[in-house]
């Protein structure tokens, strides 16, 4: 700072900082709308703009923790499933380290749910045994009994080691009674949790068939690409029929010849391989010709749309871990902006609730308080709007209430520095050096406090999850903001304000009156009783004050005329 | 407003004075009171009201529903899950709450529709919130581990800045006290305890230590300014400062309280509101004992902390030896 800088000068560099400050940010913002796809209203969350937020966590088998890598590509598979349903603008997270939050505007229906929910491993098992679904059969009474589940003491291993995945001799006694016993509609997707290179009992997910399926031979991870499209003969011409087009890795190419090369022409039900997904059949297409290039085709009664629900199945299908709803929560557009609405009408009167209690307290220093809450609303709606163009947040419910709270947290910081102003005005200094001073004072104190206030609004951004981050997000953005405005804005303003003769004579209504605030000066904290006091009082209070002396203050009393009495401190 | 100027003023000179610091086994005994009733009340009660997040439920709100009839939602609930234990709530005119325990995502699925059947309305309209079991305890346990590193930092931090430990004790212990009877209140007020109270809550950490740090730190400007012949004991000066902040305190708990105050208000007759209504109540509480618990537990213990010290042992016994003599000086006149 230059050695021939005044309160004045300074005053005026710091609001043409903010005038600058204020200028950028609403360049960017504006530059932004027109050409960068920004909106000048804040982007919603959910909460308030209502939609269906999904919150899956991953099912791990025992403690060990789920890498950020697998989490992370999990998110990009859900992500194109949800995107691939049609849905814009779906918002696809990690949270915590183990959960995924998908976010969908609107109501998300069955399909969507399923697409996002279903999340299991995807794989190719040979057909051994296909029936009809029943578990009962008609009893010796003429009644239909269920089956009973496979007794412990049945043989559950192979009689002769099996050559191949298609191999009778997988179906051992045991599998077989649980085969027929197994209920298509209560046990569905239980399979879901089997050994690979094991066989297994499962359902097609319609419920209609059920199938005994030998080990997994080609995983759904080898899967490289699915598409839904129209058949065509050799010849190029269109079938008109709907087919799902898939494509293997290299590794799956070869696993899938040999599938196909064993299947094709092979006896019926053996002919068929079946697409598993969370331990149900998606689908059991009959093998008709041996694929060698990793190129082929599923056909069959298809429409279009659910020859494409297969194709993104199987594109998206196999995911690195499992995963469950832990919650899900859905909210109907009319209540998110219901929601919207008492917030920012809570706001309303709480902002007004402050206005009058400020003008009440400090008079029209008041204004200055309400002059720097607009300058904080408007830099505040500033980030919020780009942070929500550039870095994609959201305001939430809970974002909203930080935004709230922190009306109160930003008026206590002008007035820790009124009061320390008035305090300085007390010790009988004039009201220039009494901003100087008293804002030395206040910076200290605001610093140190907003400083703690801001550390907690960090820890609970990097800690905690969901609610809690978009309120510690606003806490934080607002400490900011409302440590800058007092800088940059209320300081410099005060500065300027102590020059005018409105408020430097001590008008009754600045709210900075120095005889309303009973000041003369008498070194800190050390006062003159007020003239308009009564005589007795002061006798009494002088005696009091006498008895409190050091004998040098005494002595030092005694020099000084005895004219005036000090009124020390004094325990009530 | 002149009254309370000139209140300010014989605040700050210490003409008129509240013993905060003098009288503190007064302060303290109503404090341990009052924590040992925040600590009763939930016992008594039978345990916090935890809201679904934390236990495990689905929850479904009804907007714009054609009847208010409390049974059309069990049956609706019945016809999906025969034996789910439901709760039914009419909120404000038309809106209808329906609380069940744990339920599958798939249940909770059918359910929206069977009730949006029942109620009238679209499946849109239906707000559904579906929350497993091990959500809350997740949120909870981040929030705890986010709460033990705050602590910490915020004591070495707060050392730091004011030079002295003591300091940092004093507050962290205001905090724990504020901590207790906001809780005490909130389990006494029956209301649920969501993750936007959980959100309150920890805002009310950051809100106390600010509050504290505000007054502690006219504290050091005053007992740092006491020079060698310096009129008031420790304590004395301590007292002072929290009386020179009493005004500010006074305000500022006004001023964040008023907003706070609207929402708890309005929040409470409107459906969906709840986040809102959770965490304003907590706020609400906190910022008002965050303010009492500054002046009445933290200045005076931190006081009782350094008194013992040989330096301020040593400066208060010349004080009072001082006042002493003064007092026999004037008995001999």
């Amino acid at each position: 700072m230059s050695p021939r800088s005044t309160p004045t000068r300074q005053a005026t560099r710091s609001l043409s900082w903010l005038g600058f400050i204020v200028f950028a940010l609403l360049a960017v913002l504006i530059g932004g709308v027109l050409w960068g796809g920004a909106t000048f209203i804040p982007k919603l969350a959910l909460d308030l703009e209502g939609g269906t937020q999904i919150i899956l966590e991953a099912e791990v088998s025992d403690d060990s923790d789920v890498s950020q890598e697998q989490l992370d590509q999990a998110v990009s598979i859900i992500r194109q499933r949800v995107n691939a349903s049609g849905v814009t603008e779906a918002q696809v997270t990690t949270e915590g380290g183990r959960n995924i939050v998908v976010a969908i505007p609107g109501v998300a229906d069955q399909e969507t749910r399923d697409r996002v929910t279903s999340t299991a491993k995807l794989s190719f098992r040979p057909v051994l045994v296909a029936g009809e679904p029943s578990n009962e059969f008609v009893g010796e009474d003429g009644e239909s009994t269920p089956y009973p589940s496979p007794d412990a003491s049945v043989p559950s291993e192979p009689t002769a080691s099996p050559t191949d995945a298609s191999d009778d001799s997988w179906i051992t006694p045991h599998l077989q009674q649980e085969y027929q016993a197994f209920d298509c509609d209560a046990e569905r997707g239980e399979a879901a949790s089997a050994p690979e290179d094991e066989p297994i009992v499962a359902c097609e997910s319609d419920g209609t068939v059920k199938y005994i399926l030998g080990p997994v031979e080609v995983e759904g991870a080898h899967i490289s690409d699915a598409s839904a499209g129209m058949g065509q003969t050799q010849t190029g011409a269109t079938t008109g029929q709907w087919v799902v087009n898939l494509e293997f890795d290299g590794t799956g190419s070869k696993a899938f010849a040999d599938v196909t090369s064993r299947l094709t022409g092979a006896e019926s039900p053996k002919n068929q391989f079946a697409i598993v997904l969370d331990g149900e059949v998606i689908s059991a297409p009959r093998s008709q010709a041996v694929i060698s290039d990793g190129k082929a085709q599923i056909s069959g009664n298809f429409t279009e749309e659910t020859s494409k629900a297969l194709a993104d199945q199987l594109k998206y299908g196999a995911l690195p871990i499992n995963f469950t709803e832990l919650s899900s929560n859905q909210i109907s557009a009319t209540l998110g902006s219901a929601q919207l609405e008492i917030g920012l009408i809570t706001g309303l009167i709480g902002l007004l609730l402050v206005v009058v209690y400020t003008l009440f307290q400090y008079r029209l220093l008041g204004f200055v308080t309400i002059f720097s809450l607009v300058i904080a609303a408007v830099l505040t709606y500033l980030v919020i709007a780009i942070l929500g163009w550039r870095e994609g947040y959201r305001l939430s419910l809970a974002g909203i209430a930080g935004l709230i709270v922190a009306i109160g947290f930003t008026v206590d910081s002008f007035i820790v520095y009124f009061e320390r102003i008035r305090d300085e005005l007390r010790d009988g200094r004039g009201l220039e050096s009494a901003v100087e001073a008293g804002w030395k004072r206040a910076a200290r104190t605001i610093y140190s406090a907003k400083g703690i206030n801001l550390l907690a609004a960090v820890v609970l951004y990097v800690l905690a999850v969901g609610n809690v981050r978009g309120f510690a997000f606003t806490l934080g953005v607002t400490t900011i903001i409302d440590v800058l405005v007092v800088v940059i804005f209320t300081h410099p303003m005060l500065q300027l304000l102590a020059k005018t003769r409105f408020f430097s004579s001590g008008h009754p209504l600045s709210g900075l009156d120095p005889d309303a605030l009973g000041a003369v000066y008498r070194g800190r904290a050390q006062f003159r009783t007020p003239v308009s006091a009564k005589r007795s009082k002061i006798a009494s209070s002088s005696k009091e004050a006498q008895k409190r002396q050091t004998i040098a203050e005494r002595k030092k009393a005694e020099m000084a005329s005895s004219g005036s009495a000090k009124n020390d401190e004094k325990d009530s | 407003m002149a009254s309370f100027v000139r209140f300010g003023n014989d605040l700050y000179t210490g003409k008129r004075s509240v013993n905060f610091v003098g009288n503190r086994r007064v302060w303290f005994t109503i404090a341990a009171l009052l924590v040992i009733a925040s600590i009763l009340t939930p016992i008594l009660k039978g345990g916090f009201n935890f809201g679904i997040e934390f236990t495990g439920g689905s929850q479904f709100s009804i907007s714009g529903a054609k009847s208010t009839e409390q049974s059309l939602a069990s049956d609706a609930v019945a016809e999906v899950v025969p034996d789910a234990v439901t709760r039914v709530v009419i909120v404000g005119e038309d809106g209808v709450r329906v609380q069940t325990d744990q339920l599958t995502a798939a249940q909770t699925h059918q359910i929206t529709q069977t009730l949006a059947k029942a109620y009238g309305v679209e499946n849109s309209d239906v707000n559904t919130n579906f929350v497993g079991a091990t959500w809350g305890s997740d949120v909870t346990k981040m929030s705890l581990t986010a709460l033990v590193i705050f602590l910490v930092l915020t004591f070495i931090i707060m050392a730091l800045y004011f030079r002295t430990w003591k300091m940092s004790a004093a507050a962290i212990v205001t905090l724990a006290d504020v901590l207790v009877i906001t809780l005490g209140v909130y389990a006494a007020s029956g209301f649920e305890i969501t993750p936007a109270a959980v959100i309150g809550f920890l805002t009310i950490l950051g809100y106390s230590l600010y509050d504290t740090v505000v007054v502690f730190d006219k504290i050091r400007e005053n007992t740092h300014e006491d020079g060698e012949d310096s009129p008031r004991t420790f304590s004395e000066s301590v007292n002072l400062a929290v009386n020179q902040t009493l005004v500010r305190s006074i305000n500022t708990s006004v001023v964040a309280a008023l907003p706070v105050a609207a929402i708890l208000v309005i929040g409470d007759f409107l459906l969906g509101a709840e986040t809102l209504r959770d965490i304003s109540l907590s706020l609400f509480v906190g910022i008002i004992v965050a303010t009492y618990s500054t002046i009445f537990v933290g200045a005076p213990l931190y006081a009782l902390f350094r008194q013992n010290e040989p330096e301020i042992k040593k400066r208060d016994a010349r004080v009072l030896a001082a006042r002493e003599r003064a007092k026999q000086t004037e008995a001999v006149k």
